[in-house]
């Protein structure tokens, strides 16, 4: 059963009409209208998503993860632990794969998909070891020529003692350097949240991809409206102001382009979702597998020095 | 010794308020309370004498503590008035409006060159008392024209970090000047020249998970606060007060995360004998 979110409560009444519509075969000719009415109104809903909503889809539980993603779209997975340094962080995956005939290193954020996962996860929230792992795998692509493809979904970077002990924010700029000094192609895209410095970790890439209901921000509406309004209740406002979506993203050329999501969101057809995704992906690794490999590193040099106006 | 000073301050606030005096005469530690007379107090760099606490300052003091005379300021640009149209309780251009008549100053990055010691630098200094220092546009453009400064001069890039972290105001535009400045350390890097980091009381957020943290040396004022998340954030996601000394340049001496806790007495120095040993001079 999906999770309703409340903006998708008049979808939830219909739903039970056409469920009890369903049951009375004498009833064919009002189920069909009530299935019609029921399509438009969640494609209406979807396409003047607000900034606010489009968060609370990109969190909703049965969106599509890392793992489920990996299952459907890459063969050969072989998952690689630790950062050799401290310990192994399962709120960051990664290691080689086949993806479409070639070989890739797979990395990203894994929330986990029931209590128990995600709080073996951490919900996504990376310690440092988790991005001294990405960095050490993407300097291992960058050695064996194999393309990277991250898939970024966190709320951020994870705030707690212990990580801020071995050097969260160290391990967090290593990351970024690592994405910028590969010479190989590299492919990242937001698949539900973006969270600030812990995402863009893995996400300085060639290209930067977005699913169309998931969200990139330097901080959580909510973190933004406690400190800016002083009161967390105004994070539909501050997700408005800070421009997260992935179209307004599109707009200010942040990101490369928008993997459509199935008409609802990708959690009402992951599968459907996922192999949108997998197109995706293969176009812009296609694109890149025609640049040198001094080429692909000046082409993302070149595109974050222009975030500072700097050529 | 204290409550003469603060007797005394007393009795002076109230003649001079009268006289229209300023009433920066004198000078209040943050840190012991101790009232120190300000001229003093900032020739003695803005340390209080008493306890060792080293006061916030502005950029154009650093630069005068840290450059040998005849030090140049390097113009920098403000390449980005309000690129979200940005509004929350205030309008953005109001609030960089304030900030600029405030301070002075452009935005939160300010450059200089010229010597340290004897030796060629250029300088960066992150400016907190505008906008507490926060890293947008401006300060990653300024972040990228030190660098290639130094470059163009041959010599090493010394940048003191100060800040609350990005610059909410240019939402993911902020954020992308992590890897921006990134790539500019890498620029530095290629051309085998040292790029040192002060950090200075307080760095955090998003500039402690890049330029902070990437330098080839780090230096840190005596407890200056450093981290990447902020002590309240860390608080209520794990429910458990924090311990003594937390994020404190000291405590990440200890954890590995910066060389060298130095005084601000020491600075130049310090500074100038590192560049001297890293460019061989
Ligand atoms: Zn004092």
């Amino acid at each position: 059963m999906v999770q309703t979110l409340d903006f998708e409560k008049p979808v939830a009444a219909l739903d039970a009409e056409i469920a009890e519509l369903t049951a009375d075969p004498a009833r064919a000719a009002e189920l069909e209208r009530a299935q019609a009415k029921r399509g438009r109104l969640l494609a209406d809903i979807y396409k003047a998503l607000s900034p606010w909503q489009k968060t609370l889809v990109a969190r909703h539980p049965d969106r599509p993860r890392f793992l489920g993603i990996v299952e459907q779209l890459f063969e050969d997975w072989q998952p690689l632990a630790g950062d050799r340094a401290f310990a192994d962080d399962v709120a960051i995956l990664g290691g080689p794969a086949r993806f479409r005939g070639r070989s890739v290193m797979l990395i990203g954020h894994e929330k986990g998909h029931d209590t128990q996962s995600r709080v073996q996860r951490n919900f996504g929230m990376a310690k440092p070891e988790g991005y001294r792992k990405a960095a050490r795998l993407m300097e291992m692509a960058n050695r064996f020529g194999l393309p990277i493809v991250t898939l970024v979904d966190t709320p951020g970077a994870y705030p707690g003692i212990d990580a801020e002990e071995r050097g969260q924010a160290e391990a967090i700029a290593r990351a970024t350097e690592s994405c910028l000094t590969a010479e190989v192609p590299m492919v990242s895209v937001i698949i539900g949240e973006g969270g600030s410095g812990g995402a863009v970790a893995l996400a300085a890439a060639n290209r930067v991809l977005m699913f169309e209901h998931s969200v990139y921000a330097v901080i959580s509406p909510e973190g933004c409206a406690s400190i800016l309004w002083r009161d967390a209740a105004k994070a539909a406002d501050a997700a408005v102001a800070m421009r997260i979506s992935a179209q307004d993203l599109a707009e200010l050329g942040v990101i490369d382009s928008i993997v459509a999501e199935p008409v609802g969101g990708a959690h009402r057809a992951p599968a459907d979702a996922i192999a949108r995704l997998g197109d995706s992906i293969d176009a812009a690794l296609d694109g890149l597998e025609k640049l040198s490999p001094a080429e692909l590193k000046a082409d993302r040099r070149a595109k974050f020095l222009a975030f500072a106006r700097a050529a | 010794m204290t409550s003469w000073l603060t007797r005394s301050r007393q009795r002076l606030t109230g003649f001079i308020a009268r006289r229209e005096t300023p009433d920066n005469l004198w000078t209040k530690c943050k840190s012991c309370g101790a009232m120190l007379y300000t001229k003093e107090f900032e020739a003695n760099l803005s340390v209080c004498p008493e306890c060792g606490h080293h006061e916030r300052i502005r950029a154009a003091e650093r630069f005068g503590q840290v450059l040998d005379e005849g030090w140049t300021p390097i113009a920098v640009a403000s390449p980005s008035d309000d690129p979200l149209n940005f509004k929350d309780q205030k309008r953005y251009p109001d609030r960089l409006k304030a900030a600029r008549a405030a301070t002075g100053e452009p935005d939160a990055m300010l450059l200089a060159k010229g010597h340290i010691r004897g030796h060629q630098a250029v300088v960066g200094v992150q400016d907190f008392a505008f906008m507490g220092g926060s890293m947008g546009i401006a300060v990653g453009n300024a972040f990228v024209t030190g660098a290639r400064a130094a470059i163009a001069a041959h010599c090493p890039f010394v940048l003191f970090t100060a800040a609350g972290g990005a610059r909410m105001q240019e939402g993911i535009l902020s954020l992308m000047q992590m890897p921006a400045t990134t790539v500019a350390i890498q620029e530095l890097k290629d051309a085998r020249l040292p790029y040192i980091v002060v950090l200075t009381d307080p760095t955090t957020g998003g500039v402690t998970a890049s330029y902070a943290m990437l330098g080839d040396v780090h230096i840190s004022e005596p407890n200056a606060l450093i981290g990447f998340a902020g002590a309240r954030v860390i608080e209520s996601t794990i429910r458990q007060k924090l311990p003594e000394g937390f994020q404190r340049a000291e405590y990440l001496l200890e954890h590995g995360m910066v060389d060298i806790v130095v005084k601000r007495h020491d600075l130049a120095d310090t500074l100038g004998r590192l560049i001297g040993l890293l460019m061989r001079a």
